[in-house]
């Protein structure tokens, strides 16, 4: 009964082609339970590291460091030790003869981002997954729907997973009619009745969670569950010169300093991902739809919107997650009576990427 | 996945978009709508090498035929600048950009500065520059340097279809004279362009790849040719930094003088005559500002003072090549004292 799990190139994002094996983080026969980290690897954007789905020992590298090669190739084979030697070759032969780079799995859907038509404005979304329970991620302040990147595949094995661009963000339409938490969060419930979704999940970070935190509270009862992370609205403090900087700058130094902020490991602000921040900045209508927001969410240097104490009212789950070491948003504001809190230590405000394996572990609905 | 265009589209599609945001933009050039007095057959050419073709159709009366008189109209481009237009104003060949060197050197240059800031001259002349056409030595040369020499233009020099779309929208709301240097080889290189309208502000340097042991600045095509030299580079263990300025005038210079800083070395390919080029300007730059930082002397890649050959075989000789690039690359990194 004894199973040969292969370890592939994942494909975070849809721009991902290929990565880099950068690192193993496991050896040659080493025993390694679900959930272990096997190998760090690379794409133009980030790195990120792939963990053992299960458990076993790691019989081959089929990878060698500093390898690039195509999402969904082969990069290790972990299975039991009395699995014979030649099953493993049998299997590394097999998997390269039927493997066609460029060819996506069956898992996962080939199609692109769509629009849809909310309040008169076009509205950018991507939809992964079928069935299980559906769910909307609301990506936070300067960000897009590639922000969850490494979430949105791994939640879709499981549930019907929507990521959009918020109005002013990514590729919806950069003008905003009403900047306020209320405001955005009616696009929220508008997208839901566009696209005739039931009763969903929501999941916001920074930004996005002040919003998915308003939607909540304006009272509907499709609203399931809500995932806060490394969010807005639940204190006072943030970093309101990362804020304004963002909004402002059209610099690449500039960005670059302000994007190493949002991590703990500043090494992973890749040119790449300056340069896509970059790429959005200089979009016409951006600055304008980024200073809006500023002016509705912020009282000086403090946040204008705390809704901490409505959340006992809400009598819905309430999950809590946040990077320990959160520049932007202080992690002290994730003591929230009644929810379910997780502090992740080693990660900063984008705790989505820099820890998202143990995030999509947190995320069952 | 974000659409794909050229860089000849990406050109028209930034005029376009202007055109149609405001409508003091309009076009002027040789054969844009197909010819002076033409009928029938008008809009059929948009421009020497057709870059501004479908324009006419849109736009109408504000895309307009010139005569083969570049004095003339680069002159009444610079006038109708001064009295509120913006014109697109297309100059097939900077080589023949010598016809109008007064109206372009003396007088758009120096409205802003003379008029004590009271006057504008929101005028965008497009060129195309660069050799490897096959098209002789009155048809290939780049000469950026001699406009970047001159206070009072901006020189942009877009390398990508992505930079072109984005640094023509920023030159055309620019109130400065704007000389836009299109190199014909670039026409058919595609690229992911967005086409939501956008602009990329003058000075700001591309980094087009990170690496810690040279820095190769390189302008127009030959940030294709640097780029294709670092990946050469890179399997000997040598990661160079490849930077694009982009705009030479005005220039960013710190990301130059940052880089240089991290590597140490630096490596300038230009296509432009050697003498007075901006590869001479940035070297001298560098050693100026950066000689702290220099663990090697700087070099330079260019082709030889000479004008640009018409053999293929001598053409191809001139122009910087990657091996070359690569030769001098080495050359610094392994460099002694």
């Amino acid at each position: 009964m004894s199973q040969i799990y292969p370890v592939t190139m994942p494909k975070w994002g849809l721009s991902m082609q290929e990565g880099k094996v950068n690192r193993w983080l496991a050896n040659i026969g080493d025993s390694i339970r679900a959930g272990a980290e096997v190998v760090e690897v690379e794409s133009d954007k980030i790195a990120g590291v792939i963990e053992a789905s299960s458990g076993g020992v790691l019989r081959r590298q089929v990878a060698k460091e500093d390898d690039v090669l195509p999402v969904g190739a082969l990069l290790a084979l972990i299975a039991e030790n009395e699995v014979a030697d030649s099953d493993l070759d049998a299997f590394v032969t097999e998997f390269q003869s039927r493997f066609v780079p460029g060819e996506t799995s069956e898992a996962e859907s080939t199609a692109g981002p769509e629009t849809v038509t909310v309040k008169g404005r076009n509205i950018s979304y991507l939809r992964r997954g079928d069935g299980g329970e559906v769910v909307l991620l609301i990506h936070g302040f300067g960000g897009e729907k590639n922000s969850w990147l490494f979430s949105h595949e791994a939640l879709a094995a499981t549930n019907t997973v929507y990521a959009l661009d918020l109005p002013g963000h990514g590729n919806s339409d950069k003008a905003i009619d009403d900047p306020s938490l209320d405001g955005f969060a009616k696009v929220i419930l508008g997208f839901v009745d566009a696209l005739k979704i039931g009763q969903l999940h929501l999941v916001g970070h920074s930004f996005g969670g002040a919003i998915t935190l308003a939607t909540a509270l304006l009272g509907t009862d499709r609203i399931k569950s809500v995932t806060l992370i490394s969010s807005m609205a639940l204190g006072k403090e943030i970093d309101v010169e990362y804020l304004r900087g963002l909004a402002k700058t059209n610099s690449r130094k500039e960005l670059k300093a302000l994007a190493g902020r949002l991590f703990a490991n500043e090494g992973l602000v890749t040119r790449q991902l300056v340069e896509d921040l970059l790429r959005f900045k200089r979009l016409d209508g951006v600055q304008a739809a980024l200073e809006s927001i500023l002016s509705a969410i912020l009282d000086g240097d403090q946040q204008r919107v705390v809704l901490s104490e409505k959340i006992a009212h809400l009598g819905k789950p309430v999950r809590v997650i946040w990077g320990e070491q959160d520049r932007i948003i202080p992690a002290s504001h994730a003591a929230l009576a009644g929810a379910d809190v997780h502090i992740l230590p080693d990660a900063g405000h984008m705790v989505q990427m820099e820890a998202a394996n143990e995030i999509n572990k947190l995320l069952h609905f | 996945m974000a659409r794909k265009i050229n860089f000849k589209q990406a050109v028209n599609e930034a005029i376009a978009q202007e055109m149609s945001r405001d409508e003091t933009v309009i076009v002027m050039g040789e054969d844009n709508v197909g010819g002076m007095g033409g009928d029938g057959e008008r809009d059929a050419w948009g421009g020497v090498l057709g870059v501004t073709k479908g324009l006419y159709g849109k736009f109408g009366d504000r895309v307009m035929d010139t005569p083969i008189s570049e004095s003339a109209f680069i002159g009444a481009a610079i006038g109708a600048a001064a009295c509120g237009l913006r014109p697109v104003v297309e100059l097939m060949f900077v080589d023949f950009m010598g016809v109008c060197f007064d109206q372009i050197f003396n007088q758009a240059a120096k409205f802003r500065y003379m008029f004590g800031g009271k006057a504008v001259t929101p005028v965008v002349i497009r060129t195309m520059i660069g050799a490897g056409f096959r098209a002789a030595a009155q048809h290939s040369q780049c000469l950026y340097s001699l406009f970047t020499h001159i206070p009072g233009l901006k020189c942009v020099i877009p390398s990508s279809p992505y930079d072109a779309k984005g640094l023509l929208i920023q030159s055309i709301r620019d109130n400065d004279p704007v000389i836009f240097f299109e190199h014909k080889l670039l026409y058919g290189l595609e690229s992911e362009v967005p086409e939501e309208s956008y602009a990329i502000p003058f000075g700001e340097a591309n980094v087009v790849r990170e690496g810690d042991d040279v820095t190769i600045v390189a302008i127009a095509r030959m940030v294709h040719v640097a780029q294709q030299a670092a990946e050469e580079l890179a399997k000997e263990g040598i990661h160079a930094e490849v930077i694009d300025p982009r705009t030479t005038s005005p220039l960013d210079e710190d990301t130059i003088l940052e880089s240089v800083a991290n590597t140490g070395r630096l490596v300038v390919v230009d296509e432009s005559h050697p003498r007075c080029n901006m590869a001479a300007d940035i070297a001298a730059l560098v050693a100026q500002k950066a000689f702290g930082d220099l663990k090697s002397p700087v070099a330079t890649v260019s082709g030889p003072h000479v004008p640009v050959p018409f053999s293929d075989a001598l053409e191809d000789l001139y122009i910087p090549s990657p091996a070359k690039v690569k030769d001098a690359a080495k050359k610094v990194v392994e460099y002694a004292k």
